[in-house]
């Protein structure tokens, strides 16, 4: 052993630009998605109409998605209760918005989004709430556990449902958008509907939100760090359990929000409502790559513009379409599109 | 033995089904590098994560400071003064080289000083600073790993064998720069398997055997007698 080492030179070799272009492929996906729905749809209208509705689609999925892939990513726990989360969102922020209908009854747009923000803060408390207790009583004792997270978490979302049940009743709810969000604009000959618009916009800022908190802040280095090696951020003094039940409150609460979105883009709300988006919201994770916001971002997207131009183009097709999307994507990149390290 | 940074009494740790520690006692001195040596499987990785509270002892005291911390998280055992580098060095693969270090910074950002001290005793840490660390290659991740442990002052670093697999020239470079911590009046407690590192970084020497401590004392005196080695690690070695 000698005292002086050997000076290490580091060197960095410049990898061949597709090697280097390789990462980034999953964010033009969506950008050549939407050339091609140009190239197929005979009717540029028609094309627009159906980007904006997938777009849309996709952002209110990205929105519900995002909490769920952070809390598989973070907490290794998969939770089919998430469901709950945007049914009850849903009840909640109908509930506020019906209570508030002078509100969105009245052609202003200022009282109209002033209405929907005090239903998504409702929402967003209530199902934030629901997802620490669901966290503390159901989930904790069942960590490291695939197959009981499975089983109790399935057990969490039916107690949900029939919670919505009791409180609401059984019957179907219909909820009118608030009136300066009904209708359309036309735009290059395609008529889109506002309200698309503005869920555009939301997810949008959602996403940029989280991103802001993931890649600028302490909190999110220490997120991304968790979902990475969960031992490790511990061992370097970070209390992870903490980290665990915020993100799992966040998610939760995201679902809520997601919930208001989707009830007010179906205008119809049902206690198992939650339950039926599940599916997609499992593909977009799936194929986003567990963990990642910007796989699900990407994923949630390709969903919806998928579902839009395959209903447009073959009715039949659709039904098969997401499904038939997670298998092209995962044999093409098995771990999903934007893959996460994991330590563990 | 100046008074000890670290004490373990009777501690014994069982993993699921296995009993791996079966009473470990030494005491750590301050401002000195204590290497545990030991055969594999002695029980001394599992040594060093019980004392950091990544598994929890069912019995036995751990004493940081004369204060318990047995049954504590390692968060708060983080936060209580020891700096961890483990066996497998737990970067962070995703994040770049510069977020793996100011997530070890406890108080906010790296202090500038100790930054300058890491770059000059790692100087790939500069170079791919903004790089992810999931990049670097096998020796400049276990940098990291000691840069990260490194970048505030602990009561105590615990260190897991840095020369695991790594080539002769990294393994100089982590010495020096493991040399320089212990100068600036560091406690260390490390394991290593590599002898002549022991030998050039180790005041004192606490050697394990089937989860229990077989001998302590001082490393000139374990590093002189090749007939001590041989019966308390198989080891077969000159004397140095």
């Amino acid at each position: 052993m000698t005292d002086s080492a050997p000076t290490h030179t580091p060197t960095m070799t410049k990898l061949p630009l597709a090697e280097r272009l390789r990462p980034w492929l999953p964010v033009l996906l969506v950008p050549v998605l939407i050339v091609v729905g140009y190239l197929i749809i005979p009717s540029s209208s028609s094309w627009l109409t159906l980007t904006v509705s997938g777009l849309a689609m996709g952002m209110m999925i990205f929105v519900i998605a995002s909490g769920m892939t952070l809390v598989f990513g973070l907490m290794d726990v998969i939770n089919f209760g998430h469901g709950a989360f945007i049914s009850f969102g849903a009840f909640v922020g109908t509930t506020v918005l019906l209570a508030l209908g002078q509100m969105t009854g009245a052609p202003s747009l200022l009282l109209n989004l002033l209405a929907i923000a005090g239903a998504v803060l409702a929402a967003m408390i209530v199902t934030g709430g629901m997802g620490w207790a669901f966290e503390r009583v159901i989930v904790r004792p069942v960590y490291g556990s695939h197959l009981k997270q499975i089983l109790v978490t399935m057990g969490g979302l039916i107690v949900a449902e029939q919670l919505i049940y009791v409180i609401w009743g059984g019957h179907e709810i219909v909820i009118a958008r608030p009136e300066t969000l009904k209708g359309a604009i036309t735009f290059a000959g395609a008529a889109l509907e506002k309200y698309r618009l503005v869920a555009v916009a939301v997810g949008l800022i959602v996403f940029l939100g989280l991103r802001l908190v993931l890649r600028r802040t302490k909190l999110g280095l220490i997120v991304r760090a968790g979902v990475e090696n969960p031992e490790m951020v511990q061992a370097l003094g970070y209390n992870i359990t903490r980290v665990f039940v915020g993100v799992f409150i966040a998610g939760s609460a995201l679902a809520g929000l997601g919930g208001v979105m989707w009830a007010l883009y179906q205008e119809v709300i049902t206690a198992h409502m939650g339950n039926e988006i599940m599916i997609l919201v499992f593909i977009v994770v799936i194929i986003g790559g567990l963990g990642s916001v910007e796989g699900c971002f990407i994923g949630a997207l390709t969903v919806g513009l998928v579902q839009n131009y395959a209903a447009f183009m073959e009715p039949k097709l659709a039904l098969i379409s997401n499904i038939a999307l997670m298998v092209a994507i995962l044999m093409w990149r098995p771990m999903g599109m934007v893959p996460v390290v994991k330590a563990k | 033995m100046s008074d000890p940074i670290l004490q373990l009494k009777g501690v014994k740790t069982d993993i699921a089904q296995y009993h791996i520690l079966h009473g470990v006692d030494f005491d750590v001195p301050r401002g000195a590098v204590t290497m545990l040596l030991g055969r594999n499987g002695a029980g001394k990785t599992t040594t060093l994560r019980t004392i950091m509270g990544l598994w929890k002892p069912h019995q036995g005291e751990i004493l940081l400071d004369g204060a318990h911390i047995n049954g504590l998280s390692p968060a708060q055992i983080a936060r209580r003064g020891i700096g961890f580098v483990p066996e497998d060095m737990g970067i962070f693969a995703d994040l770049t080289v510069e977020e793996n270090i100011r997530l070890a910074a406890l108080s906010g950002q790296p202090i500038p000083e100790r930054l300058d001290w890491i770059f000059e005793a790692f100087p790939a840490l500069r170079t791919f600073w903004k790089s992810a660390a999931g990049t670097l290659s096998g020796g400049q991740k276990q940098m990291l790993s000691v840069a990260r442990a490194v970048v505030e002052d602990r009561e105590l670093y615990l260190i897991d064998e840095p020369s695991k697999g790594l080539a002769p020239a990294i393994v100089a470079t982590l010495a020096k720069a493991l040399k320089d911590l212990k100068n600036r009046g560091a406690s260390i407690l490390m394991v290593e398997q590599n002898f002549s590192l022991a030998k050039a970084l180790g005041d004192h020497v606490a050697v394990m055997d089937d989860g229990k401590i077989i001998w302590t004392g001082s490393m000139k005196e374990l590093a002189s007698d090749t007939g001590l080695q041989e019966r308390l690690m198989g080891l077969k070695m000159e004397t140095a």
